[in-house]
């Protein structure tokens, strides 16, 4: 029996489940060792050859070289491993958020001071969009 | 014999740690978020716990995608801060009791809670902003603690049926410890917040407030509230919640709210925190 999934309908949600952390298994590790000082210098000198230590796809090494986050989400990028990327560059985590979204990061910020997106419009696949 | 006095449940986002350590937390700007706490850091002040479990989510620091613990206990002498990847915050290390930590393991686990026993490890914002918020800069923290670790990022989390029966071994657990101790029990995490997604940044204040208001006395009720209804309602960041369920099954039946303070937004999330008595 395949695994219940009933958090599929929610739209713009990518749920960290079992099979996005298969996914992304070496993606993750390899964030997680940005931890690390020494690594953060070592992954900025060659992004390319420091990520080459982890069997990572090429899909997933070109979705970090362009720090495309929806792109790294929906290859098994967990929110909490991908940001050891961005904050390694001083990058806030709103800012970083704000990339998946439809808005600038200016924006999205001003979204969330007036009280943040509303669920209205936004539990379902298919309901209106609401900002 | 130990005791069981309060509850505390609070978010512990990451900035608000940040906002402490660079000395801006009694700036106008952040008054309003810091403000909701006085309240709170007068009372602990002479609630004076000796020890707080306080019940978190690792966030990719102390652990990573090697192994994932859904329900963990620290058994530590001590338990430093983690460097999540720009420093390490600069908070005292978290003293915590092994005495009280062991009991606890070896009860919980005897009434079927297969926890597992960590003897090494660092604690990040999920742990030590809590601290902050309630302690705010003191040279060493007040209390001991006991770190009870929950998974919420790999989906699933657990129940919020498991997490209440979960606190209510932990208090049994305690009932049963010999030593003359005030225990208070922490739940942490929460409320909304998405952070991935076209979807990120989902609040939903009604959601939030209606779970305070049931917290104190249809605690059950929240319990029997699947996951998806709190990625679909809250983000899916907003599963963090769950855990305030466990600080409340170790209450006791009856408890007074004695504080609430909630605020939208803290970067991407909103807060919430609340402080329950144990009235049995």
């Amino acid at each position: 029996m395949a695994l219940d999934k009933p958090y599929q309908d929610i739209p713009g949600t990518t749920v960290f489940d079992g099979e996005m952390a298969r996914k992304g298994f070496h993606l993750n590790q390899f964030c997680m060792s940005l931890q690390k000082e020494e690594n953060r210098k070592a992954f900025f000198a060659d992004e390319l050859g420091y990520m080459n230590q982890w069997p990572m796809s090429e899909e997933q090494k070109q979705a970090v070289i362009d720090r495309d986050l929806t792109k790294l989400i929906s290859l098994g990028g967990n929110i909490y491993y991908l940001v050891k990327i961005t904050m390694a560059q001083g990058m806030s985590v709103a800012h970083a958020v704000s990339m998946m979204t439809d808005m600038s990061p200016d924006e999205y910020l001003e979204m969330m001071k007036n009280g943040g997106r509303s669920p209205d419009g936004n539990r379902y696949v298919g309901e209106q969009q609401n900002g | 014999m130990a005791k069981i006095t309060a509850g505390v449940g609070t978010s512990h986002v990451p900035l608000l740690g940040r906002i402490i350590d660079i000395n801006q937390s009694k700036t106008d700007d952040w008054k309003p978020i810091f403000s909701g706490y006085d309240f709170t850091r007068e009372w602990i002040k002479n609630e004076k716990p000796d020890v707080v479990v306080l019940v978190y989510n690792d966030h990719a620091n102390a652990f990573d995608m090697t192994m994932i613990p859904t329900f963990a206990i620290g058994c530590a002498e001590s338990y430093a801060p983690a460097d999540e990847g720009y420093g390490a915050r600069p908070v005292p290390v978290v003293q915590g009791d092994q005495d009280l930590s062991w009991h606890i393991a070896q009860s919980v686990i005897q009434q079927g809670f297969d926890l597992t026993i960590i003897n090494q490890m660092e604690v990040d914002h999920g742990l030590t902003v809590p601290l902050s918020m309630m302690f705010d800069q003191p040279e060493a923290w007040p209390c001991k603690v006991v770190p009870i670790m929950v998974n919420t990022v790999v989906y699933p989390a657990p129940s919020g049926e498991r997490c209440v029966a979960l606190g209510k071994a932990i208090r049994n657990a305690i009932a049963s410890y010999d030593k003359d101790i005030n225990v208070q029990v922490w739940g942490t995490g929460g409320m909304s917040h998405q952070l991935l997604g076209a979807r990120a940044g989902i609040i939903n204040r009604d959601w939030d407030t209606a779970f305070l208001d049931k917290l104190s006395n249809d605690y059950e009720e929240l319990a029997k509230i699947p996951q998806t209804e709190y990625i679909r309602e809250t983000g899916t960041e907003g599963s963090e919640t769950v855990m305030w369920l466990i600080m409340r099954g170790a209450l006791g039946e009856n408890v007074k709210e004695i504080h609430r303070h909630y605020h939208v937004p803290i970067s991407n999330t909103a807060l919430g925190h609340i402080v329950l008595s144990a009235e049995d």
